[in-house]
């Protein structure tokens, strides 16, 4: 008892200002409450989520998160973080030091001006079409014609560092005396890849796709400086819309009740990698 | 669980928390003092506001032996500006006891009971009459009590680069009478000066509500007999749906983007379409007509970031004609902001006074100069040093006249994401006129809370 006494203090702060707010939210989300334009807010059940679940532009918000988490989380900043840490294992100090610094760059950058630099990248007159025309391939507005493309690589652009590092590390772990072994029992490189070092770091991954996802989730500013949901909500990911339900609809019961929801999915893939991470093979 | 289930759960509920929650200070009251919030700007070299306030704030403190003015700004773009000070008037320990509100937003603040209505101290204040009938209603509530004074005004109408239509041939001063003179216009610049976007027009939701204002209701507000709002029905008290000048008005975007008059329908829908066109498309002679706000030349002012001075010679000015030159056979908008005082404030007696001291002639007159604002006082507006402040005032000033205000009732923020809708879905050509009227018309019932009326 008296041991578990210096944990108090955290413990009412974590209950004052975490689980506070989350209780409150909770409420909200089953009232009217608008941020202006009403005298007096009411309790209305669970008439919100069935607003969701009959609003077109909800539905195309959950198909757009989950095709964007799905591309540059999972597909992108994983699969690639994985790959740049593997090459870099393999290469020379100063390239793996250049190669880290330009990578790490793009990762402590703020959201905001990272959602800018890639902004002037992709626009009808960024470098990316500069470099189509150079090649002389034709050029287009690539964050009119394919937004949500657009929007997942400026996601794996930023945040496969972080990737990057978790798998540099959890590689380093792998004792040099097993791939040896298995190099020496004539297992080619694809084998090596499947057979040992995949195996062995399967808890990195499991932890690195769950962290990443629930980041992906609820990216914000990128998207909303790059394209602000649209062009006709074609990027219109559930932060984005929660946002739009919130504050510029002033609708806060519903934008929660939509986060409540944003919570459910993140809640779902966790358990997903978190069983993943369970499993002994 | 595993040791590690249960962090990952905490940081599951922390990556939750971090989108959920926001969160407002406190302070505290005394009687001698009244505290005013305004906003602050985002850019750090732009102080207008707080010079002009620092200066009032002198002057009050002076008048008033004994009294203290505290100045709150808050610094954030106008969106994050309005939930914020929403959150504050929310409670009697975070109102201020003077705000300044924009009259997009007053309606629906007047309705959440945030306001005070101001009328005991209009009827005893001489200088209300000088303020014009129109900005009067600007702060009106539905009650018809007036909850604000409004500290100047905007206007809209059509800027045209005058080298480009010389080259199309068209002869200036230009001033088109109707919807189709404009059109005509816009045509023979994309025949005869090729490179150049004839007509710019704001449309959809990227462009938010400078999509809807200078865009959309600059158009339906010239439908009909000028008078009657097109919008709002104000005697039944209902928005107002299926009608023949809504889908005019589409129609007049539909035909600007399909005959490729407006900019490239990609660039349109950018969201920093704005700033382009007045910081880069408009001084490189690459707009012919651009449908915009009184307020370009702020950021063409000497130290504004775009300096060009020479903008009053290259471009004239017209305004926006009527659907079919009926009368007035001009039609403007406006917005602006206005002072109010909060419910829940501690000190409204000494918060209007403090509107005096900013609202006199000198005063008021000093402020509109400083930030390139439009009169609402008929005094300032007949100055000759407020007109000759800067080209371009007078004939912002004198559209004044014949503008309309918003309907800014509760609803109409969402009403104005449904009119962006409508209009991105005609510009990209992913609807008909006729299917995006008919949506908006559902999305209204909604947004509207089914106060709608069927008007042809």
């Amino acid at each position: 008892m008296l041991r578990a006494l210096p944990l108090a203090p955290a413990t009412i702060v974590m209950a004052l200002f975490l689980a506070g707010p989350i209780a409150y939210c909770v409420y909200i989300a089953f009232t009217d409450l608008q941020l202006t334009g009403q005298a007096s807010s009411s309790f209305v059940g669970f008439d919100n989520f069935r607003t969701a679940f009959h609003d077109a532009a909800f539905l195309n918000a959950v198909k757009l998160t989950l095709v964007f988490t799905f591309l540059s989380s999972i597909v992108g900043q994983n699969t690639l973080g994985l790959a740049l840490a593997a090459l870099m294992k393999r290469a020379s100090k100063p390239v793996r030091t250049v190669t880290g610094a330009v990578v790490v760059t793009a990762w402590v950058l703020p959201e905001v001006v990272a959602g800018f630099l890639l902004y002037a990248f992709f626009r009808r007159e960024g470098t990316l079409n500069a470099i189509l025309d150079w090649l002389g391939l034709p050029s287009q507005n690539w964050l009119f014609t394919l937004p949500i493309l657009a929007v997942s690589f400026a996601n794996v652009w930023r945040g496969t560092a972080f990737s990057m590092l978790v798998y540099s590390a959890a590689l380093d772990e792998i004792p040099a005396e097993i791939t040896e072994a298995a190099e020496v029992d004539g297992a080619n490189a694809w084998q090596r890849l499947w057979h040992v070092t995949l195996p062995m770091i399967r808890r990195s991954i499991g932890t690195n796709l769950m962290l990443n996802t629930l980041q992906t989730l609820s990216v914000f500013g990128l998207i909303w400086v790059m394209t602000r949901g649209g062009p006709s909500n074609h990027s219109q990911t559930l932060p984005l819309f929660m946002y739009e339900q919130a504050f510029q609809k002033s609708m806060i019961g519903y934008g929660t009740a939509v986060a409540l929801l944003l919570l459910v999915v993140g809640s779902l893939f966790s358990v997903v990698y978190m069983r993943l991470l369970r499993s002994e093979p | 669980m595993r040791p590690t289930a249960p962090l990952l759960t905490a940081t599951v509920l922390l990556l939750a928390a971090g989108t959920l929650t926001a969160c407002g200070g406190g302070s505290g009251g005394d009687a001698n003092t009244v505290k005013v919030s305004y906003k602050q700007s985002t850019d750090n070299m732009s102080k207008v506001p707080d010079t002009y306030l620092t200066a009032m704030k002198k002057q009050f403190e002076k008048a008033n032996p004994g009294k203290k003015v505290e100045l709150v700004p808050i610094k954030a773009p106008d969106a994050e500006y309005y939930t914020k000070l929403q959150q504050m008037l929310r409670s009697p320990r975070t109102a201020p006891d003077l705000v300044y509100e924009d009259t997009f937003l007053v309606n629906s603040d007047i309705t959440s009971g945030y306001l005070r209505p101001l009328d005991p101290y209009l009827d005893k204040w001489a200088d209300w009459d000088q303020f014009i009938d129109t900005a009067k209603t600007a702060a009106k509530g539905q009650d018809g009590k007036t909850y604000g004074v409004p500290d100047g005004t905007d206007t809209r109408g059509l800027w045209y680069d005058k080298a480009v239509l010389k080259k199309a041939g068209i002869a200036t001063p230009w001033q088109p009478k109707n919807w189709n003179e404009l059109l005509d216009a816009a045509r023979t610049i994309k025949k005869k000066v090729p490179g150049v976007i004839p007509l710019n027009l704001y449309t959809g939701k990227a462009g938010g509500e400078q999509s809807t204002m200078q865009g959309f209701e600059m158009l339906l507000y010239g439908t009909g007999d000028g008078t009657a709002d097109p919008l709002y029905d104000t005697s039944s008290r209902k928005w107002i749906a299926g009608s023949k000048a809504f889908r005019d008005s589409l129609s007049f975007v539909e035909t600007v983007y399909k005959e490729k008059l407006g900019p490239d329908v990609s660039d349109a829908l950018d969201p920093n379409i704005g700033t382009t066109v007045r910081g880069e498309l408009l001084p490189k002679g690459k707009v012919g007509i651009d449908l915009d706000g009184s307020w370009l030349p702020q950021d063409w002012i000497k130290g504004a970031g775009h300096e060009w001075p020479e903008w009053s010679r290259k471009l004239g000015l017209a305004h926006m004609p009527t659907q079919n030159g009926q009368a007035p056979g001009k039609v403007s908008m406006s917005g602006g902001w206005t002072w109010a005082v909060p419910a829940k404030a501690a000190n409204p007696d000494l918060a209007f006074d403090f509107i005096r001291t900013m609202q006199t002639k000198e005063n008021s007159r000093r402020w509109y100069i400083a930030n390139s604002g439009i009169a609402v006082r008929k005094d300032v507006a007949a100055d000759p040093a407020y007109v000759k402040a800067q080209p371009g005032i007078k004939f912002f000033t004198d559209l004044v006249s014949s503008t309309h205000y918003r309907p800014a009732y509760p609803a109409y923020p969402k009403v104005s994401t449904a009119i962006q809708e409508a209009m991105e879905s005609v510009t990209t050509g992913d609807a008909s006129v006729d299917k995006a009227a008919s949506t908006y018309d559902d999305q209204l019932k909604t947004a509207a809370d089914g106060k709608v009326v069927t008007r042809p």
